[in-house]
């Protein structure tokens, strides 16, 4: 029965990502294709050549086939697996994605681990001491947060902390000038730190926000005040009845806030130098790399619909009212 | 603690009360227009008491802040409540230190609905509630004792509040009293939406707790039922009691009711005369100088207009009116 239930969700949530993702491919396509890139030129690079051979290159290339015919030779290549050759890495598309995903994902799932711990934390005390100084403290502090620009935190922190103290590297994720094979465990982490922690002092501000309101809410709820008047108090009734109800919808936005992690990464990889997606999507689209560019859309919305998958999951299979609604249907 | 009280009430038995209140106000801080500060009175000059082994119903219609009345004696009223006048429990002055000392564990509530269970707690947690952890397995077997007794079935253990039918919750939500072993009992509003059969089940649960030797505050809007099983009748009008009563009083055309409301309220029982009468309750921020029932009394004269009637003792009962002697 419970399998059942399951195996339909997820059947629906196949669908829906297959539907998901044509669109996803139509519009990049169709966006890349209206817009000024010429992908022979990026190919050619800096390079000079004469108009003549530029055609010549035009033909080879396919640049005057009809729009059709290019969309369904690249979405037939795509069904094969094959996202193409990228331009500015001469490497198979797939193998750029895979090498660089793995790289940024130690960033944002560090980031999105310290982010969520803290947020909901710092939450969790300013919705207790709600009205004190504490609470007002943590309150400017995400204001003050949502109202920074990644890059610009990003720029504070590799000023102060590599610049001025010297305490962390200028950038990239090894040192430079060392063989790949005598980078550390700890170069790496060394050099994984500033970018993490400026995506998770950023990511603090929302989920600590919403942990505080929702906190209050539960506080004035009527099984609060039960609980009170059952001789419950203090942090022990924040434990039993607040942090019980507000845990599930708190990990919940942390997994829909995977979108915004990806956005951030874009732009903390820019400013650390630090090789992830975020840059390679930076670079395919500064250089017009087009084979990249949409590979990288692609994946993402994929990593983005994944997050919120679990985010519907929690909510479908955890939460026993859900659960208990959706049996009733 | 515990001990000396048991004295205490040993010596006295039924004559002395268990709680007693003596001129309780409680009011309202609101901000009106901007920063303008307006005081809203809901409960004035209330008086009353509950006695060890005996149920006090404490009637009145929906909405006149009874509840509050019974928030107000647990010590969980919200921070803009202004609470006046005197309470005392086992003779000692309670205090909001005392209250939060005694709740749970000598004062209890019975709330009205599924909506004060935790909606994500298993109900066994609830009705255990919070303890240490070497006093667990106690209160577990405690748990499944009180359980079997209202005829809960094991599984219910396990069940979230929004499993629980309506007679369930009810039962859980007494469960969670009985295992306080708790000597003040206040239940508030426990009867509306059960049916006939489980009506009669949750009133007896009260009677036993009365027999048990616990004094049962029950905060009701339903007259019927509170005859059914209380011992006196406190009738709660406009933030205040007019009249206690006992059980007995309430029979024939009411000649035996002391206030014209509480007779008002009887007639106007189906099975009695069926008879409203006119007008409504005071709202709160109304300002009456005489009697508050003034305007809708049949009984009425021009001393009435002028001062509210203090609590006087009459025929074993109390009451505020002018006119009874």
């Amino acid at each position: 029965m419970k399998h059942a239930k399951l195996g339909f969700f997820l059947g629906k949530k196949t669908i829906k990502l297959i539907s998901l993702l044509v669109v996803v491919c139509f519009a990049s396509f169709w966006i890349v294709e209206q817009s000024p890139i010429d992908p022979v030129r990026a190919y050619i690079g800096e390079m000079s050549i004469q108009s003549e051979q530029k055609a010549k290159l035009d033909e080879y290339w396919g640049v005057n086939t009809p729009v059709q015919e290019k969309f369904f030779n690249w979405a037939g290549k795509l069904l094969k697996g094959d996202f193409g050759v990228s331009l500015i890495y001469r490497v198979p598309v797939i193998d750029v994605i895979k090498e660089k995903f793995t790289a940024s994902l130690i960033l944002m799932a560090c980031s999105w681990l310290i982010s969520g711990v803290i947020g909901f934390v710092l939450g969790i005390i300013a919705g207790m001491k709600n009205g004190t100084w504490i609470d007002k403290a943590i309150k400017t502090y995400c204001y003050i947060l949502t109202a920074t620009p990644t890059f610009w935190l990003a720029l504070l922190l590799l000023m102060v902390f590599s610049v001025y103290l010297g305490l962390f590297p200028l950038g990239f994720s090894v040192p430079i000038g060392v063989a790949a094979a005598n980078v550390t465990l700890f170069d790496k982490f060394q050099h994984l730190i500033l970018p993490a922690l400026t995506l998770s002092l950023l990511g603090v501000a929302q989920i600590a926000m919403f942990t505080r309101e929702k906190l209050i809410k539960v506080l004035l709820s009527d099984y609060v005040l039960f609980a009170k008047a059952r001789g419950e108090k203090g942090l022990d009734l924040i434990l039993r009845h607040g942090v019980r109800n507000v845990a599930l919808p708190a990990i919940t936005l942390q997994f829909l806030g995977f979108s915004e992690l990806f956005g951030g990464a874009a732009l903390v990889e820019q400013v650390f130098s630090y090789p992830g997606i975020g840059q390679a999507t930076v670079a395919a689209g500064l250089r017009s790399d087009v084979p990249l560019l949409l590979g990288i859309v692609i994946f993402s919305a994929i990593f983005v619909f994944f997050g919120n998958l679990i985010a519907d999951l929690i909510y479908e299979f955890i939460d026993p009212r859900l659960k208990q609604k959706e049996a009733m249907l | 603690m515990g001990e000396k009280t048991e004295i205490y009430s040993g010596i006295r038995q039924k004559t002395e009360a268990l709680l007693k209140i003596k001129d309780m106000s409680l009011s309202f801080i609101q901000y009106t227009s901007g920063l303008r500060q307006t005081e809203l009175k809901v409960i004035s000059g209330l008086s009353m008491e509950a006695h060890k082994g005996e149920i006090l119903a404490v009637v009145g219609s929906s909405g006149s802040g009874k509840s509050l009345l019974a928030h107000a004696i647990l010590g969980i009223l919200p921070s803009n409540a202004k609470l006046e006048g005197k309470m005392e429990y086992c003779a000692c002055t309670l205090t909001q230190e005392k209250k939060e000392e005694l709740r749970g564990k000598e004062l209890a509530l019975i709330p009205q609905s599924t909506t004060y269970l935790d909606p994500l707690m298993r109900i066994s947690d609830q009705v255990i509630g919070s303890v240490e952890e070497e006093n667990e397995g106690l209160r577990k077997k405690l748990q499944r004792k009180i359980f079997r007794k209202y005829d809960l079935k094991p599984e219910v253990e396990r069940m979230f509040p929004h499993e629980l039918s309506g007679g369930m919750t009810r039962r859980v939500l007494v469960s969670t009293a009985v295992i306080s072993s708790a000597k003040l009992i206040i239940a508030d509003e426990p009867t509306p939406g059960l049916d006939d059969k489980t009506l009669k089940e949750t009133l007896s649960y009260f009677r036993d707790m009365a027999n048990n030797g616990c004094a049962v505050i029950l905060i009701t809007h339903d007259i019927e039922a509170a005859l059914k099983i209380s011992d006196k009748i406190a009738i709660f009008y406009a933030g205040t009691i007019l009249e206690v009563a006992n059980v007995e009083d309430f029979k024939n055309d009411g000649e035996y009711l002391r206030h014209p409301y509480t007779r008002a309220l009887w007639n106007a029982l189906p099975q009695n005369k069926f008879q409203a009468i006119k007008g409504h309750q005071p709202m709160q921020d109304e300002v009456t100088d005489g009697c508050i029932f003034y305007e809708r009394c049949s009984k009425k004269s021009e001393f009435c207009s002028k001062g509210f009637p203090n609590l006087k003792r009459v025929n074993g009962g109390l009451v505020r009116c002018n006119n009874v002697s």
